[in-house]
C-alpha cells in the first residue's frame, strides 16, 4: 500500500486561484455544491411551473408571458413549453443535482480528508473536472434562449424524436443539439473526476488507512466511480452519434422511409432501440451514481448519532459491491415494452428482482443499527432517518416495475415518476441535506442552526409523501405521464388529485427557502464550529474547520483504527480514526 | 423528537397502505381474456408490497421510538445475532417471494407477449403518428393494399399512402380513426409508425406495447366487454402526446357487422 | 370586390386597401366562374372521433376539402390571381383572418398578398397547433392553447403554403401568398370577382390545389367588367 505521496503545494496567494480557478480539492467541492444548488433552485422552479400548469392548465401563470413569449404566449403554457419545462428539469436534476452534489460535490471535498491525503491525486484535471461541467450547464442553459428553445423529448431523448431534427417539433433543432453538446461534455468531466476518485482511493491513503478502515461514504464514492467510469463511457459516444445523426446526415438511430412534417425524411438503416439499449445501459447505473453516494453519507452519519457502530459494515460493503455488478446487468427493464424481444423481459427482470437483496439487507443494516441505540436528534441524523423511510418506499414501488407482467400496465404511467422520484428526487435529496447539516460546520467552520433545520426536515418529509404518493394512486388508475394536459375523458376524475399534488409541491417547494436561508445566515453569521462538534470518528473531524490548506497542517495523520468505533463504555463513547494507540 | 418521528412515520404509513387497500384509486374493470391474470399479479404484489412497506416504516418507527436518548445512560446494544438475521431475512424472506412472483408472472407475461394469436384472428393494421392514431380493415377481399410514404395524404384522408390509382387491393381498405372491434373476438392489431415512437395503451384491456419506427409489431388480444374505451399514446412523440388518442369500440357482432357493411359501401 | 365568404364574418378578407382620400381612378373587373371537367376524386368524410368537442360541432360529418364542388360543376377554393401585367397596384392592408373552429381551418384557402398582415385565431375549446408548411418562407409552428392571444404574422415571398395542424391531422388549409394584391377566390357558385384593375392587358392564373393551374390573358380598359372562365382537369386520384 503506497502511503502518503504528497501532492504538496502551497497556497496560492491571488484570488483567483484562492476562490476561482483552484486546484484544491475543498474549493472545487464547494464550486461543485454551489453549482448544484443553483441546478437544484432552477430544477425545482421549472417543476413547479409544471405542477402548477398540470392543475391549472388554462390559468396563465403570472410573469411568465413576458419571459417566454412564444411557450407562453398571455402566460398559458403550451403544449411544447410544458415539454420543453418537464425536458429541461429531468436534465438537469439527474446529472447537474444528483451526479453532483452528492458524488462531485461531497466526495470531492472529503475523499482526499477521508484517506488522509493533501488532494486529489491530479489536482489541476480535477479542477478542469469542474469547469467543464460548469461549461455543459451553461451550454444546456442557452436551449433556453437560442433557436425555438428547449428540446421536448424529455431526458431520456429517444430517437428518432431526438434524432431528426426540427422536423418533430419545436426544440428539436439546435435545442437538442445543444442537450447533446452538453451532456456529452458533462461525461468527459465526470470520466475525468472518476479516474481521480479512483486513483486517489486507490493510491493516496495515508499510512494505517486499509481499505477496510476506509470511511463508508469513501467506499461508496469509489465504488461510485467505478460504476460512472463504465456508464459515461458509452453515453458519451451515445450522444456522438446523436449528433451525427442530426447533422451529419447519419442514420445510426433513424430507419428508412419515416414522414415527419409531411417530409419524407432523408435516412435509412438505423435503429431507434440500439439509442434505447446504449442509453438505459448508461441509464440504470446513473441511478445508482445518484443514491449509492446517498448510502454511503447515511451508513457515515447514522453511527454517529447513535452512538454505536453500523450493523454489518462489511456486509454493507459487499452488498455495495453487488449492487454495482448488478447496476449492469438490469438495463432492460426500462425496455420491456420497447419492442425488444419479450423473452429479454423476462431475462432482464430477474437480475432486476435479485437486486433487491442487496438493497434490503442495506436498509435492514441501518434499521438494525438503531437497535440498542442512543440516538441523538439532530437535523443531519433526521435527514439520514429519513432517508431510510423515503428509500424503503421509492424501493419497493420498483417491485411492481420490475416483473414484465404488471409492467404492462404501470409503464408509461404515475406509477413510474412515482417511484423513480421517491428514490432519485427525495431519497437522494435527503442523502444531500442530510451530508449538507452533517459537513457544514467541516466546510465552512460554522454551525447551521439546528431549530431551523427541524422545521426544514419536518415540513419536507411530510411535503414530500403529499407529493410523490399520491401519485402510485394515479398510476393505478392508469394516468399516462409527460401529458401537458390531462384532457382524456377517463383521466377528468383524476384533476383533483393532481391539485393537491400541487399545492403540496408548492408548498414544499417554499418549504426549502427555510434551508437556503439557514445555509447563507449560518455562513455569515452562525457560531464557531469546532473541530468535532458531532463526536465522530473519521479523518476530517481529527481537522480543524475548516482544514487547513493542506488538510492536516504538514502532519498526514497515521490510522490506527476503523471508521466504526462507536459505543464504548467510559467517558467517552468513540474512538477516532487517527487515535494514537 | 424520536417520539414525533415514529409517530410521523407510522401514520403516513398506514395512512398510504390503507388507501392502497381501500381501491380508492383503482385499475379500472378488466374486458380482457389475459387480464384478470395480470391482476392477480397485480395484486399479489401489492400484498407482498403492502407487508413489506408496512413492516419497514413500522420497524423503523419503533426502533427510533425506543432507542431514542434517555436520561439514564442506558447500555449500547448490538443487534442480536449481528448482522446475519438481515442477510437471512432479506435473501429467504425476500429473495423467495422474488422468486415465486418472477416464476409466475413469466407465465403472465409469456402468455401475452410469446403466444401466437388464436386461429381465426381478427387482423386489423394500424398507423401511429404524430398526433393520431389510424385503423385499416383488410375490405371485401380480405388483403390490404401496399402502402407508399410519398402518397400519404392527410387532406383526403389517405392515412396509409395507399396508391388508390393502380392498386385494387388497396381500394376497398376501410380506414378509419377509431377502433371498432367485436366482442370476444381473437383481434391480431399489427402496428407501425410513421414518425417517431408511440405507443398503444387500453387500461381496461391491460395491453401496452411500444410502437417502433422501421418496426411492424403484433399485438393480439380479445374485449370481452361491450362498450367505448380510450387508447391512448404513452411513448414521449412530440408537443400533441397529450392528445393523442383514439376511442376502442367494442360492438356485439351483429352491430360489427352493420358497422362494417356501412363502411364498406361508402367507400 | 371580392364575395363574402359564407359562415364566418371573420373570414371576410378584401384584396384592395380601403380607407378615406380621393376616390379611386376607373377600374375595370374582371370576374366568372371556374368549373371542372373528367372525373371527381371521392369525397371522403372526414374523421374526427378523437377530438369529440369538434364531432359535436358539426351535426351533419364533414367532407374533405382538397376537392370541394358546387352546382353546375362549379369548383370551390380556387385561387384566381394576376400572375402578370400588374403596374404598382397599392398594397392590400387589411388584415386577413384565418380561424380554426369546429376542427377546421376557415376558410380552406386564404389568399393574401405579401407583407398582407394575417391574425390566426383558435375558436375551439382546446389546443391547436397551427403549422404552415413553408418551404420558401419561414417554416414555423406555434401552439394556441384555449384562451390565447392570435398570432400576428405576415409573409415575405410568394408561395401557395400547404397548412396543417400538428394535433390533429386531417385539419389541412392553404395560404396563397401572392405577389399581386389583385386576387379572389372562388366560392360555393364557383365564382370569383377581380375589381380595381387599372386598364391594361393581364396573365390571369387560376390555381386549386388539386386540380392544377390554367392560366389566360385579359385585357381591360376603363370601367369595364370583362368575364374569364376556368375549366380545371379533375383526376380521381
Amino acid at each position: 500500500m503506497t502511503h502518503g505521496v504528497t501532492t504538496a503545494h502551497a497556497q496560492p496567494q491571488s484570488f483567483l486561484r484562492r476562490h476561482v480557478f483552484s486546484v484544491d480539492h475543498k474549493v472545487i467541492g464547494r464550486q461543485y455544491l454551489d453549482l448544484a444548488l443553483v441546478a437544484v433552485v432552477t430544477g425545482m422552479v421549472l417543476s413547479w411551473i409544471m405542477r402548477f400548469h398540470l392543475g391549472w392548465p388554462e390559468t396563465p401563470v403570472p410573469g411568465l408571458g413576458k419571459l417566454a413569449p412564444t411557450g407562453a404566449a398571455g402566460g398559458v403554457i403550451t403544449p411544447e413549453y410544458y415539454l420543453a419545462l418537464m425536458t429541461m428539469h429531468g436534465t438537469i436534476m439527474v446529472f447537474f443535482v444528483l451526479t453532483t452534489a452528492p458524488f462531485a460535490g461531497f466526495g470531492n471535498f472529503f475523499l482526499p480528508l477521508h484517506v488522509g491525503a493533501e488532494d486529489m491525486a491530479f489536482p489541476r484535471i480535477n479542477m478542469m473536472s469542474f469547469w467543464v461541467t460548469l461549461l455543459a450547464f451553461l451550454v444546456l442553459l442557452s436551449a433556453f434562449f437560442i433557436g425555438d428553445g428547449p428540446p421536448l423529448s424529455g431526458w431520456t431523448a429517444y430517437a428518432p424524436l431526438s434524432a431528426v431534427g426540427k422536423d418533430a417539433g419545436p426544440g428539436q433543432g439546435v435545442g437538442q443539439t445543444l442537450w447533446a453538446v452538453s451532456i456529452a461534455m458533462f461525461c468527459v468531466a465526470q470520466l475525468l473526476g472518476s479516474l481521480n476518485f479512483i486513483a486517489t482511493t486507490l493510491d493516496l491513503r495515508t499510512r494505517g488507512m486499509s481499505l477496510a478502515r476506509l470511511p463508508f461514504a469513501t467506499w461508496a464514492w469509489f465504488i461510485t466511480s467505478v460504476i460512472g467510469l463504465i456508464a459515461f463511457a458509452v453515453l458519451m459516444p451515445a450522444c456522438i452519434l446523436l449528433i451525427l445523426d442530426r447533422v451529419a446526415g447519419t442514420s445510426f438511430f433513424i430507419p428508412a422511409g419515416l414522414v415527419i412534417s409531411d417530409r419524407l425524411q432523408p435516412h435509412a438503416g438505423g435503429s431507434p432501440l440500439l439509442w434505447q439499449h446504449l442509453f438505459w445501459f448508461f441509464g440504470h447505473p446513473e441511478v445508482y451514481i445518484a443514491i449509492l453516494p446517498g448510502f454511503g453519507i447515511v451508513s457515515q452519519i447514522l453511527p454517529v448519532f447513535a452512538r454505536k457502530p453500523l450493523l454489518g459494515p462489511r456486509v454493507f460493503i459487499v452488498c455495495l459491491i453487488a449492487i454495482a455488478f448488478l447496476s449492469y446487468t438490469v438495463w432492460g427493464h426500462h425496455m420491456f415494452l420497447s419492442g425488444m424481444n419479450p423473452v429479454s423481459a423476462t431475462l432482464f427482470s430477474v437480475p432486476t428482482l435479485v437486486i433487491t437483496i442487496p438493497a434490503t439487507i442495506i436498509c435492514l443494516l441501518w434499521i438494525g443499527t438503531l437497535y440498542g441505540a442512543r440516538l441523538r436528534f439532530t437535523a443531519a441524523a433526521l435527514f439520514a432517518l429519513g432517508f431510510v423511510s423515503v428509500f424503503v418506499s421509492g424501493g419497493i414501488s420498483g417491485f411492481f416495475l420490475a416483473q414484465p407482467s404488471t409492467d404492462i400496465y404501470l409503464h408509461g404511467t404515475y406509477f413510474v415518476v412515482a417511484h423513480f422520484h421517491f428514490v432519485m428526487g427525495v431519497a437522494a435529496m435527503f442523502g444531500i441535506f442530510a451530508g449538507t447539516y452533517f459537513w457544514f460546520p467541516k466546510m465552512f467552520g460554522r454551525m447551521m442552526n439546528e431549530t431551523l433545520g427541524k422545521w426544514h426536515f419536518w415540513l419536507t418529509f411530510i411535503g414530500v409523501y403529499c407529493v410523490f404518493m399520491p401519485m402510485h394512486y394515479l398510476g393505478l388508475a392508469g394516468n399516462v405521464r409527460r401529458y401537458s394536459a390531462f384532457t382524456d375523458d377517463y383521466l377528468q376524475p383524476l384533476i383533483p388529485l393532481h391539485r393537491f399534488i400541487t399545492i403540496a409541491a408548492l408548498f414544499t417547494g417554499a418549504v426549502q427557502l427555510i434551508f437556503l436561508y439557514n445555509l447563507i445566515r449560518s455562513r455569515l453569521r452562525g457560531p464557531v464550529a469546532p473541530a468535532n462538534p458531532w463526536e465522530a470518528t473519521t479523518l476530517e473531524w481529527s481537522t480543524s474547520s475548516p482544514p487547513p490548506h493542506d488538510n492536516f497542517g504538514g502532519h498526514p495523520p497515521v490510522v490506527t483504527h476503523g471508521p466504526n468505533e462507536f459505543g464504548g463504555a467510559g467517558p467517552r463513547d468513540y474512538v477516532m480514526q487517527a487515535e494514537p494507540q | 423528537m424520536g417520539k414525533l418521528f415514529a409517530v410521523v412515520v407510522t401514520l403516513i404509513a398506514l395512512a398510504s397502505a390503507t388507501i392502497f387497500a381501500l381501491h380508492i384509486w383503482w385499475v379500472p374493470p378488466d374486458i380482457s381474456t389475459h387480464g384478470s391474470r395480470i391482476d392477480r399479479q397485480l395484486n399479489e404484489t401489492m400484498v407482498v408490497a403492502g407487508v413489506l412497506f408496512v413492516g419497514a416504516q413500522l420497524a423503523l418507527a419503533f426502533f427510533v421510538w425506543r432507542f431514542g436518548a434517555s436520561a439514564t445512560a442506558r447500555p449500547i446494544k448490538s443487534f442480536p445475532g449481528g448482522p446475519t438475521p438481515m442477510v437471512v431475512l432479506a435473501t429467504v424472506l425476500v429473495g423467495a417471494e422474488i422468486l415465486v412472483l418472477t416464476l409466475v408472472g413469466s407465465k403472465v407475461w409469456a402468455d401475452v407477449y410469446q403466444t401466437p394469436p388464436a386461429p381465426g384472428a381478427l387482423q386489423i393494421e394500424m398507423q401511429a403518428e404524430q398526433f393520431a392514431f389510424y385503423f385499416r380493415y383488410a375490405g371485401a377481399d380480405g388483403r390490404f393494399g401496399a402502402m407508399h410514404p410519398e402518397l400519404m395524404n392527410d387532406a383526403s384522408e389517405n392515412f396509409f399512402g395507399l396508391d388508390l390509382a393502380n392498386d385494387t387491393t388497396a381500394r376497398d381498405d376501410i380506414v378509419v380513426g377509431s377502433l371498432v372491434i367485436p366482442v370476444n373476438q381473437p383481434i391480431v392489431l399489427r402496428m407501425h409508425s410513421k414518425d417517431v415512437n408511440h405507443s398503444f395503451y387500453v387500461p381496461e384491456l391491460r395491453i401496452q406495447q411500444d410502437i417502433v419506427p422501421g418496426l411492424v409489431i403484433p399485438l393480439h388480444f380479445t374485449a370481452t366487454t361491450p362498450g367505448k374505451y380510450e387508447l391512448v399514446c404513452t411513448q414521449l412523440c412530440g408537443l400533441g402526446h397529450y392528445n393523442m388518442r383514439a376511442f376502442v369500440e367494442v360492438k356485439t357482432r351483429s352491430d360489427f357487422d352493420q358497422w362494417l357493411k356501412e363502411k364498406a359501401a361508402a367507400l | 370586390m371580392v364575395k363574402k365568404e359564407e359562415g364566418s364574418d371573420r373570414a371576410l378578407h378584401r384584396g384592395i386597401g380601403v380607407g378615406g382620400g380621393p376616390p379611386p381612378p376607373p377600374a375595370g373587373t374582371i370576374s366568372g366562374k371556374v368549373t371542372y371537367t373528367g372525373t371527381l376524386p371521392k369525397v371522403r368524410p372526414i374523421d374526427m372521433s378523437k377530438e369529440p368537442n369538434c364531432v359535436t360541432q358539426h351535426p351533419t360529418p364533414v367532407t374533405t376539402q382538397d376537392a370541394v364542388t358546387g352546382p353546375g360543376n362549379s369548383v370551390r377554393y380556387v385561387v384566381v390571381y394576376v400572375s402578370a401585367g400588374d403596374q404598382g397596384a397599392p398594397a392590400a392592408t387589411d388584415t386577413v383572418h384565418y380561424d380554426q373552429k369546429g376542427c377546421l381551418y376557415i376558410p380552406h384557402v386564404a389568399a393574401m398578398q405579401v407583407h398582407q398582415p394575417l391574425e390566426i385565431f383558435n375558436d375551439d375549446p382546446h389546443s391547436h397547433n397551427i403549422h404552415p408548411l413553408a418551404r420558401v418562407n419561414p417554416e414555423w409552428n406555434k401552439s394556441q392553447p384555449k384562451g390565447a392571444p392570435p398570432i400576428r404574422t405576415a409573409w415575405d415571398q410568394p408561395e401557395f403554403i400547404p397548412v396543417k395542424c400538428n394535433v390533429h391531422p386531417w385539419m389541412h388549409g392553404y395560404f396563397a401568398v401572392l405577389a399581386t394584391s389583385h386576387f379572389g377566390v372562388t366560392d360555393s357558385t364557383g365564382e370569383f370577382s377581380i375589381t380595381g384593375l387599372p386598364a391594361g392587358t393581364y396573365t390571369v392564373t387560376a390555381w386549386h390545389e388539386r386540380f392544377g393551374t390554367k392560366s389566360q390573358e385579359v385585357t381591360v380598359g376603363g370601367s369595364e367588367t370583362k368575364t374569364a372562365n376556368f375549366v380545371l382537369t379533375a383526376r380521381p386520384y
